[in-house]
């Protein structure tokens, strides 16, 4: 789940980790009144979508970029005006774009130096890492290609969490002066402190600042959130953002379906994680390319399964639909009913290859059979794949 | 001979008055599992399948019957800690089948077992199958038949995948692993890859794997220096779009970290015959025991 450069803000403000002032606006009013409570500060008025390039992008009213700085509350209630309502595009919306409906408006500090901070769960280890550069306000993965010696690992006991010695090894790592030394450690600390509390798999804080003015700030952070424990934070599923998601995907996740839109033209529906990748695999390699990953999971039951169809058959770029069903927890008979019910609610238009296996196999070719649905079956995954790619072309 | 379960097994479960952990539970009693014994905290006293007496913790459960296994179906939120009550009661073998659990919970559960005996397999796993002998886990029992063939997997149903086609070539199994599909997880393919190489009863073994970490890289290394046996691979995932978690919570590639084509790569250059697609993996197994 992806949140709001202002939700990240909310956030860091909540812990305690030093950043830039300001707040969030959905009117022109609201940007006014913010940028005057910043008064005298130099401002920086931000669209708010999740996709990145915003500074470069434009607004389909013909307005250009995302990202302005100004300096007095009226402008900042007209930059305000001219983004609110409208649809930005940048390099990572596609041509469609994202309709801005908040601003963010901040301080601009002038920056003295960038640096590079990241905390994750590093897989290998089974433990927390975090992750330091002096090359700050650049791509991390650029740095770590080019100059591998610039970026530091410091290694967390999950028991032990970040103790006051490492956030002073890193402010040394990274060449912060002494007199910055105590909030550092402080803005470190409660960066951690935020990082467990909230669950994140990842959060990135690029850059990292040293202001002319002598602090040192938070001045842009990414979270990534661990999906499974967003049960235990409704404050931050909260910060869900549903104007900004794939429709299709939205619309499956109210199935508790595992959909992943692609842009191919073979819808596929499969059982378990694993294989949903393999059968998109084995559709690309006969040629086909695969509209989607869709796990319809073990416990799924008729009503998913119909629901499921129709969000493969709502897409109108799909041309043919692949239904690879292992039987293990989820049983064939289970598939075909919701096939057939599926069918009955929206009239198939396109070509179907079915292919089950496993448990109750039988019962559900049976059912399929008895049906009367025009549909192909095939007998293993790489028939299955010829057939429906065949289908597509 | 097999690896981790055998017909010695005896089987606690965790969560076994609810519907799928009695489901299951049933499943295996009729596959033949010893199921000895079941846990659901204030349910104590109570009998299921009127022969297996519930517990209402894992150290009563272990004092009265002996189990020395325990399949987990506790739901997410207290999955976590059902593992590190079977850990304390020095239970051997803990499967988790829980799917969903916080990876900062399993975090804690790692640093946990790295203090104790105990083997955690999973979670978000579908178990583990010794066929004929011992199954404890969800995968359907009648697809697999005992033999020599070992599988390892990230993933559920591309095991059932790989044991139906071993299966219909006339190839049985000694062991089937699913070691889950999450980013932490208790039991890696190399320590699987090790127990199939010391288990007189394996002969050749399928390891399959799947896009994000780098498990699958480090089992590749161990074995292109080290094992004896005939292995085949695939990895599944290819297609898959870069940063997007692809239903298991491991399955992501990211920073370029983690593609299906450097595991693939990983794989051939330790001498594995790699499986060009999910319906050629016994075949790829074949194809490798006759090169020799």
């Amino acid at each position: 789940m992806n949140i709001h450069e202002y939700q990240a803000k909310e956030l860091l403000d909540k812990y305690g980790v030093a950043n830039s002032s300001g707040g969030v606006a959905s009117t022109p009013e609201e940007a006014e009144k913010i940028a005057t409570s910043l008064a005298g500060k130099n401002l920086v008025v931000k669209a708010q979508v999740h996709a990145g390039g915003r500074g470069k992008g434009s607004f389909k009213n013909g307005f250009k970029g995302g990202v302005h700085l100004c300096k007095t509350p009226a402008e900042a209630r007209d930059l305000a005006s001219k983004m609110l309502g409208q649809t930005l595009v940048t390099h990572q919306t596609g041509e469609a774009g994202r309709l801005v409906s908040k601003v963010l408006v901040a301080e601009s500090v002038e920056i003295e130096k960038e640096l590079y901070i990241a905390m994750l769960i590093d897989r290998a280890t089974s433990a927390p890492v975090v992750v330091a550069s002096t090359e700050g306000g650049m791509d991390i993965e650029a740095v770590a290609e080019k100059t591998p010696e610039k970026i530091h690992h410091i290694a967390i006991d999950p028991l032990l969490g970040l103790q006051p010695y490492q956030s002073r090894k890193l402010a040394k790592l990274l060449g912060i002066p002494a007199a910055l030394l105590k909030p550092a450690c402080a803005l470190f600390e409660n960066l951690y402190r935020l990082f467990i509390a909230c669950d994140c798999s990842m959060v990135e804080v690029n850059p990292l600042v040293i202001t002319k003015s002598g602090d040192i700030r938070a001045l842009d952070a990414k979270f990534n959130f661990d999906d499974n424990a967003l049960f235990r934070h409704p404050d931050i599923l909260a910060y869900r953002d549903i104007t900004e998601e794939d429709p299709r995907e939205v619309e499956a996740s109210k199935s508790n379906l595992n959909y992943i839109g692609l842009d191919g033209n073979i819808a596929c529906l499969v059982n378990g994680a694993g294989l949903a990748m393999a059968t998109m695999d084995i559709i690309k390699h006969c040629g086909g390319e695969p509209a989607n990953f869709l796990d319809v999971g073990g416990g799924a039951n008729e009503q998913q399964v119909t629901e499921a169809f129709k969000i493969l058959i709502s897409d109108k770029k799909v041309k043919a639909i692949l239904v690879n069903i292992f039987g293990g927890i989820m049983k064939c008979d289970i598939i075909a009913q919701g096939i057939i019910n599926a069918s009955k609610a929206v009239s198939l238009p396109i070509p179907l290859v079915v292919r089950l296996e496993g448990t109750n196999v039988d019962a559900g070719r049976k059912l399929l059979a008895e049906s009367g649905l025009e549909l192909t079956t095939a007998t293993d995954i790489a028939d299955a794949a010829k057939k429906v790619v065949a289908a597509a072309a | 001979m097999s690896i981790l379960v055998d017909k010695n097994t005896r089987l606690l479960v965790q969560g076994i008055t609810g519907k799928s952990g009695g489901f299951h539970a049933k499943s295996c009693m009729d596959y033949g599992t010893h199921v000895v014994a079941g846990v659901t905290p204030g349910r104590g006293g109570e009998t299921f399948e009127s022969k297996v007496p519930v517990y209402d913790t894992v150290m009563e459960a272990r004092t009265q019957t002996g189990c020395n296994a325990t399949m987990i179906f506790v739901p997410p939120p207290g999955a976590a800690d059902s593992i590190l009550e079977a850990i304390d009661a020095g239970i051997e073998l803990v499967v988790c089948i829980t799917e969903g659990i916080p990876v900062i919970d399993m975090m804690r559960v790692k640093a946990a077992l790295q203090k104790s005996s105990s083997r955690l397999i999973g979670p978000n796993c579908p178990g583990i199958i010794t066929p004929g002998a011992c199954k404890i886990g969800i995968m359907p029992g009648y697809i697999h038949n005992p033999g020599k063939v070992g599988v390892v997997s990230r993933s559920g149903t591309l095991t059932y995948e790989a044991v139906w086609q071993l299966s219909s070539r006339g190839h049985g199994q000694s062991t089937c692993v699913g070691i889950g599909g999450d980013p932490i997880n208790g039991t890696s393919h190399l320590d699987v890859v090790k127990m199939f190489n010391d288990d007189p009863n394996t002969e050749a073994f399928i390891m399959i794997g799947e896009i994000g970490g780098s498990a699958e890289e480090e089992a590749a290394e161990w074995i292109g220096k080290n094992c004896k046996k005939p292995v085949a691979g695939f990895i599944a995932g290819a297609t898959a779009p870069p940063g997007r978690r692809m239903g298991h919570a491991g399955a992501i590639v990211s920073g370029g970290q983690g593609t299906a084509q450097g595991k693939i790569e990983a794989l051939q250059a330790a001498g594995i015959e790699v499986a060009a697609t999910p319906a050629d993996m016994a075949d790829a197994l074949l194809r490798r025991i006759k090169r020799g």
